[in-house]
């Protein structure tokens, strides 16, 4: 099976990647300014409470040495706890990554969704005005800011039609996923613009390769030829764009959720930060890049198994 | 297939396919591209034909045109008679079934042909799909059958293989056993060995003739290589600038040829058994196809041209049964030194 060593070799990658990850959040976390007590004390703060809560949390140490540490903890699945919340980072992400996930897989399907058969119809319809009405609203989607598309949503949606609710996440599936589609939406248009846009490209290639035209010439129903023959084909490259564009949309997220007020890892992101709450950043970041590099593994599989010649 | 029921397909009474007037052209920016003009020409069941010329003489576009393959901005009409009915106005679900079923293409290039993402067994099963009622094991069966018929040793195996996994004489069989899966009755091939090296080329050659008999199927073979069509085809026809100039049986057309164009493809055959001298080739190279010159579109490379082939186009007259040529002077060509 070469696509099962392929998966296997992949995951072995993997394991640099992610020491690597490692390394950099915590260099880069200790590199913003201020230190947390600083940031819990206040501006007003003297000196000796400020060295004394750092003393507590082990941050007049060498760097080199708070490294091993952490590092340890982390091999023993220990995130530590939050410095501003007191409670364990572990229990912390696991409350609100979910969320995040399930906003992130929302948009990413309601992109593919919107960017799958309008690509199609634009390729199809190549240079007229199903094309261009197409691609023209597509361009406004992808020009404009994130926040700036989630708060026109917001108004005429949620505000005015009172479609969905303003914010907020609900309890139950169903509700989960009615507060989360105006964030999933917001977050996909631009997505799904930059997928259909890759998509029509690459289609309108398909379309004129030979092995269309002797799909064609067996007498293939139109169907197959479309899906088995030029769907396929072109989703290869399409793919990729998706597993690079994931990382991005998880840095959408965070400020979509901030708009629509989710409860999700975005906001506690944007939280930590503020709190330089280093063990809640570490372990938020460690977490999105793990991740985004299971997407990139995702994103690799599901191209080998598109297109065999990847997974020799 | 059984020689019983290759009977019956020599014996139901279809006359083959019947080419008439068959014109493609191609709106382009720099004007009206006639890509082939008024083509005529029949073949018989189990005949094979060679189309012959230059790139660009509309041999490809003729092809493509009786399956109608041809894309936008191309435009197709006359008529392409086909057991009684005309493909060039046939119904899409129709032509759908015609396709693949009884009329088979191939192509020049293998690697292209084949979709590289799917097993060969996959592209074999799919066409048995489209046009048959068979099972999913019965169309493994049929697909292992093919891989044999063709000559692709390990079928079994290779059937799961990818067609970058096959050499090029090999995807040109595995592509030859996708086309014929339905044993169709006529066989388009497109340069089918143009992008082989000589060896596989006569394979390839010998393996469409033996499938001719087998499955007494007709075939039209498209190829600049006049060796592979004195090889291979009972008749030819030479086309120049999208318009057929001269038909007739291989041997006569060798023999004697009537039109100063073919005079010439064969002058440009290197010979063995001869002395060492210069190829000879045709001065000038083909016209645009948006800018035929007025007359014969062959006369200003012809050293046979007066007035006449400047001013009007010869018609592509019959001088002998089956025998036809379009040009003023055939008779004065014909007459002249043998080049052969």
């Amino acid at each position: 099976m070469p696509l099962f060593s392929f998966v296997i070799r992949r995951l072995l990658q993997m394991i640099p990647t992610v020491i690597f990850i490692l390394i950099v959040t915590f260099v880069l976390v200790r590199m913003l300014p201020g230190d947390p007590a600083s940031a819990m004390l206040g501006d007003r703060a003297r000196d000796a409470d400020v060295n004394r809560i750092n003393h507590e949390l082990g941050l007049d140490r060498p760097l080199i040495v708070q490294f091993f540490y952490f590092a340890e903890r982390i091999a023993t699945g220990d995130l530590g706890n939050s410095i501003g919340l007191k409670v364990s980072v572990l229990s912390l992400i696991m409350d609100r990554l979910p969320v995040t996930l399930m906003l992130t897989a929302l948009s990413a399907v309601i992109a593919l969704a919107l960017a799958v058969p309008l690509a199609f119809v634009a390729a199809f319809k190549r240079e007229k005005l199903a094309d261009s009405v197409i691609r023209g609203t597509f361009q406004v989607g992808l020009s404009m800011p994130v926040f700036y598309v989630g708060i026109i949503l917001l108004t005429v949606f949620a505000a005015q039609l009172k479609l969905f609710p303003v914010g907020g996440y609900g309890t139950t599936l169903p509700d989960k996923l009615y507060h989360l589609f105006l964030p999933a939406l917001t977050l996909a248009l631009s997505f799904s613009a930059v997928l259909m846009r890759n998509l029509r490209a690459s289609i309108i290639n398909v379309m004129n390769a030979e092995y269309v035209d002797f799909a064609t010439a067996k007498g293939l129903k139109s169907r197959v030829i479309l899906l088995r023959h030029i769907l396929r084909n072109a989703l290869i490259s399409t793919v990729t764009l998706f597993g690079l564009q994931i990382g991005t949309l998880f840095g959408g997220a965070v400020i979509t959720e901030t708009v629509f007020a989710v409860p999700g890892a975005g906001r506690l992101l944007i939280d930590s930060i503020y709190g330089r709450d280093y063990p809640v950043l570490q372990g938020l970041t460690i977490s999105l890049a793990i991740l985004v590099s299971l997407t990139f593994l995702l994103t690799d599989i599901i191209q080998a198994w598109l297109d065999p010649r990847i997974a020799r | 297939m059984t020689a019983s029921t290759a009977q019956t397909t020599m014996s139901d009474g279809t006359k083959g396919l019947v080419v008439r007037g068959l014109t493609t052209t191609f709106d382009t920016t720099r004007g009206l591209a006639i890509a082939a003009a008024d083509v005529d020409f029949d073949v018989a069941p189990g005949e094979v034909v060679g189309l012959v010329g230059e790139s660009g003489s509309g041999k490809s576009v003729t092809l493509r045109s009786i399956m109608r393959l041809i894309r936008e901005p191309g435009k197709v009409s006359g008529r392409v008679e086909w057991g009684g009915r005309d493909l060039v106005a046939m119904p899409a679900e129709e032509l759908r079934k015609v396709r693949g079923g009884e009329i088979a293409m191939i192509f020049q290039e293998p690697m292209t042909a084949l979709n590289p993402v799917l097993p060969i067994g996959v592209q074999i099963e799919e066409n048995l799909k489209a046009h048959t009622g068979l099972t999913g094991s019965q169309r493994r069966a049929r697909a292992l059958e093919l891989m044999n018929i063709v000559g692709i040793p390990a079928a079994e195996r290779r059937l799961d293989e990818y067609p970058h996994q096959f050499s090029g004489g090999m995807r040109q069989r595995a592509m030859i056993a996708i086309a014929l899966a339905c044993s169709p009755k006529l066989l388009l091939a497109d340069e089918p060995t143009t992008a082989l090296d000589v060896t596989i080329q006569d394979q390839i050659l010998k393996l469409l003739l033996d499938l001719r008999d087998r499955l007494a199927m007709s075939v039209v073979l498209v190829t600049h290589d006049l060796g592979v069509v004195a090889a291979t085809c009972d008749r030819m026809a030479v086309m120049y600038a999208g318009r057929i100039v001269e038909t007739g049986t291989v041997a006569e057309v060798f023999a004697r040829p009537h039109h100063p164009y073919t005079r010439g493809l064969l002058g440009s055959v290197p010979r063995s058994g001869h002395s060492r001298t210069m190829l000879q080739s045709i001065d000038g190279t083909p016209p645009s196809l948006t800018a035929l010159p007025q007359g014969c579109a062959f006369h200003p490379r012809c050293s046979f041209a007066t007035e006449i082939c400047r001013t009007d186009r010869p018609p592509l007259d019959l001088i002998g049964a089956g025998r036809r040529v379009a040009c003023h002077h055939h008779e004065e060509v014909a007459a002249a030194e043998p080049i052969l």
